[in-house]
């Protein structure tokens, strides 16, 4: 079999030439889920470019993105296949009077009356594809199940046509926002990949390629600043995406540098919950050598 | 560092890499991670794709196939620093570790000359200490990482005096090191540097700026530390071998963790985690109520239905359920012993609120007092729970514990509002201090309430020893559980809702 990639720096100039700006881990853990031909289960915060990661490895490779989004109370004939109903009726309403049953119920339970749902497709695609789906901690634990096949051994078994084996090995990302543990069955199947907010150099570096127009201290300090942000103990960090539309805003506002004022007055960007706000704008205007004491116990 | 391995990877089993990678996973398994079988041949598998000469790479690769949960991260990162550090290209243990043994009895400057690189000014020992002193402050100033670990190793090599074979912990010389370094006083240093650079172009530095040029410090004052550690580590793995150290280092899981004797750090971490652990709990939770079988047979319902099939009720029709929640009363001891529990069970509770009908919650020492209000309205609960330990009214006489006495408080003021719909939960250790029990308020509590239930922080060996009379109470409870760690508080209250 034949690999995407090289070597993980090929991965990790791959990605950056999508403005995907892969760490050592990420670009590391993609290259091995190409080699080992593994599924790769990415966690981690919302907001920290999971989803994304799926939609830059499938735009680097010029792979076609096939994406199954997981909500609760999904079922086979969502993720998988389901029998075109109607068009089985209408070959049995056409099919007049001198057809044997045998034939018949042959013919209906063909590829051609098979609609296949994204996992099928996924498998079956003549084209490189790369499979996403998304936040798979919202099905259920029962549910699970259903992509154990899939991901171990990468085919379906449809009863009435036998097993579809996969004409590729496809790469399949995996996100969860922890909102449940997950399964020992399908952690075992994956590559397991945390997505952490980024170190402060690799934020900044974010910020200036997502955002044109700043400036390089801007992208500096609006780093350091969210970098603060995240030690308080909040409700909601700010995302990478929230920090992002933060250093937008500043560029548009203007402003080059940002004092106490301007932080506490477009703080409602970065933070989404009221009391985490007023949290961090007290915590910027009081005096900073307090802050590192612990809470009391 | 060196690449932790002289081998090549294709090499079948029984080759050096091998057998380390089966130590450290069974180390990883006796630290309380799940590696199964089929991840450990993964990993196996894994590491003869990436250049092992790539030590980050292989670190990534053995965590993406053995480790599946975060929480289990920092355990993985410390054993991987024990087992694939510090190795020459000689391989086996014994071998270096003679060899790294002279290099613990103070060698003259080759290891820091090596350490320090491109760092510069590497000329370890001749150095006086205030000009370490200096040295250390220029890196933190440039924040010079390669520089940071050669005075790491300086400072360790200098200041801990560790001995080969002396059965003493690392924190033991992390503290030796530490103490000698003032990294507080560093940090002061590097702070007037900064107010006074901005006091020179005109602008004294704002209260916000003074914060955030104190965070970058205290970054890398931490990374510096961490390097400390790290060196210590590597020095004493070198003495011991891996499979001692890792067995010294071995820490409980974050939800293992002992309420009543988790360090500082561990309750920086237990804070950390109860929060994605409260909101797992509330999806479940809601999941739980959501799926719970179908009510009672709906009758009127049925017989409409019937008439579509001509008066045969072939399709029963069901009530939506309305599963009760249940009304919660905590009562919390909150003395110094177990306030650390209470707090943890409190936060708990009311952060899945929204699943119970009412929570209503009494915080007592030898004195009670209804801390309810100090959470209505409130978003963050640590803040909440700040106010009940620093307001509450829960001192009578001598601020000991009396379960005894704050029961009967409880029982005067409140007892009447105990229903059949309440559930309550007692928190505490039963450690009377030989005050009279009043067992009797329990029972009736137990009478009048839907559910009691006592939850103990302490193991359950210790119950009844000393002055701890929880068999008393036990006796009137539907339930006493030992709840010590995350794991078992959030087992409880998912059989709660």
């Amino acid at each position: 079999m034949t690999h995407r990639f090289d070597s993980v720096d090929a991965v990790r100039e791959g990605l950056r030439s999508v403005e995907y700006l892969a760490d050592d881990s990420i670009a590391g853990i993609a290259y091995l889920a190409d080699r080992l031909g593994k599924p790769v289960l990415v966690e981690g915060p919302a907001g920290t470019g999971k989803t994304q990661l799926a939609k830059s490895m499938a735009e680097m490779s010029g792979a076609r993105l096939i994406r199954l989004q997981c909500y609760e109370g999904i079922d086979e004939s969502k993720a998988l296949y389901e029998w075109n109903y109607k068009k089985q009726l209408l070959r049995i309403q056409a099919g007049g009077d001198g057809q044997a049953w045998t034939e018949l119920q042959e013919d209906i339970f063909s590829d051609e009356f098979l609609l296949p749902r994204p996992l099928l497709e996924a498998i079956t695609a003549d084209d490189p594809v790369v499979l996403l789906i998304d936040e798979v901690d919202r099905v259920e634990l029962e549910t699970e199940a259903l992509l154990l096949e899939i991901l171990s051994d990468y085919q379906v078994s449809i009863p009435e046509l036998g097993t579809i084996e996969s004409k590729q090995i496809p790469l399949v990302f995996l996100t969860s926002n922890n909102t449940r543990e997950l399964s020992e069955a399908l952690k075992r199947r994956c590559l397991f990949l945390h997505l952490d907010y980024p170190a402060l150099e690799r934020e900044k570096e974010i910020v200036m390629t997502k955002v044109p127009d700043i400036t390089d201290a801007l992208a500096d300090q609006v780093a350091r600043i969210v970098r603060s942000i995240r030690q308080l103990e909040l409700k909601k960090h700010p995302s990478v995406s929230e920090t992002l539309d933060w250093a937008r805003t500043l560029v548009l506002l203007g402003i080059e540098n940002i004092d106490e004022s301007d932080a506490a007055n477009t703080a409602n960007i970065l933070l989404k919950y009221r009391s985490d706000i007023e949290k961090a704008v007290k915590d910027f205007s009081s005096n900073a050598s307090t802050h590192f004491e612990p809470t009391s116990t | 560092m060196t690449s932790p391995t002289g081998v090549t990877a294709n090499e079948p089993d029984g080759s050096p890499l091998f057998d380390l990678l089966e130590g450290f996973v069974m180390e990883l398994r006796a630290a309380g991670l799940p590696v199964s079988l089929s991840e450990n041949i993964d990993a196996a598998e894994a590491v003869k794709h990436i250049p092992l000469e790539d030590r980050l790479a292989f670190k990534y690769a053995l965590a993406a196939t053995l480790v599946k949960n975060d929480a289990h991260w920092k355990t993985f990162e410390t054993l991987f620093e024990v087992y694939f550090s510090f190795r020459g290209t000689e391989y086996s243990l014994d071998g270096d570790a003679d060899e790294l043994v002279t290099d613990l009895d103070v060698d003259p400057d080759e290891g820091v000359e090596q350490a320090a690189g491109d760092g510069g000014q590497g000329g370890g020992d001749g150095m006086t200490p205030e000009e370490l002193a200096e040295l250390l402050y220029q890196a933190l100033l440039g924040g010079d990482e390669s520089l940071m670990r050669a005075i790491a190793r300086q400072a360790v090599r200098r200041f801990a005096s560790m001995e080969p074979g002396r059965p003493v912990g690392g924190t033991y010389y992390l503290y030796r090191t530490l103490r000698n370094l003032d990294l507080d006083g560093v940090l002061e240093r590097l702070m007037e540097q900064a107010r006074d650079r901005a006091g020179d172009d005109g602008q004294p530095l704002s209260s916000f700026e003074e914060r955030l040029e104190r965070d970058e410090y205290e970054s890398r004052v931490d990374k510096l530390r961490k390097e400390i550690e790290a060196e210590i580590r590597r020095r004493l793995v070198a003495d011991r071998g891996a499979e001692a150290m890792a067995k010294t280092l071995r820490k409980p899981l974050p939800e293992d963790v002992d309420f009543m004797h988790a360090s500082r750090e561990e309750m920086v971490m237990l804070r950390r985690a109860i929060y994605p652990l409260t909101r797992k709990l509330a999806v479940r939770l809601a999941r739980k109520r959501r799926h719970k079988r179908k009510g009672k047979l709906d009758f009127r319902n049925t017989v409409r239905h019937s008439l579509s099939y001509g008066g045969v009720p072939a399709e029963p029709k069901f009530r939506h359920p309305k599963p009760a929640k249940p009304e919660i009363f905590v009562i919390a001891d909150i003395s110094g012993s177990v306030a650390a529990f209470a707090r943890f069970t409190l936060h708990l509770v009311y952060a899945i609120s929204s699943q119970f009908s009412k929570v209503r919650s009494f915080v007592f020492i030898d004195g009670l007092d209804e801390v309810t209000a100090y959470f209505e309205g409130v978003d963050d609960i640590t803040e909440a729970i700040h106010r009940v330990n620093t307001e509450a009214d829960v001192v009578w006489v001598d601020g000991h514990s009396d379960y005894g006495h704050a029961f009967e408080v409880f029982w005067e003021r409140f007892g009447d509002e105990v229903g059949p719909k309440t559930t309550v939960l007692v928190l505490g250790d039963a450690r009377n201090n030989y005050h009279a029990a009043q067992a009797w308020i329990m029972k009736e509590v137990q009478q009048k309430a839907r559910k009691l239930f006592w939850l103990n922080p302490e193991p359950k060996a210790y119950w009844d020893t000393g002055d701890s009379i929880v068999g008393e109470y036990a006796v009137h409870c539907d339930g006493v559980f030992e709840v010590r760690n995350l794991r078992q508080l959030d087992r409880f209250v998912d059989n709660l809702a």
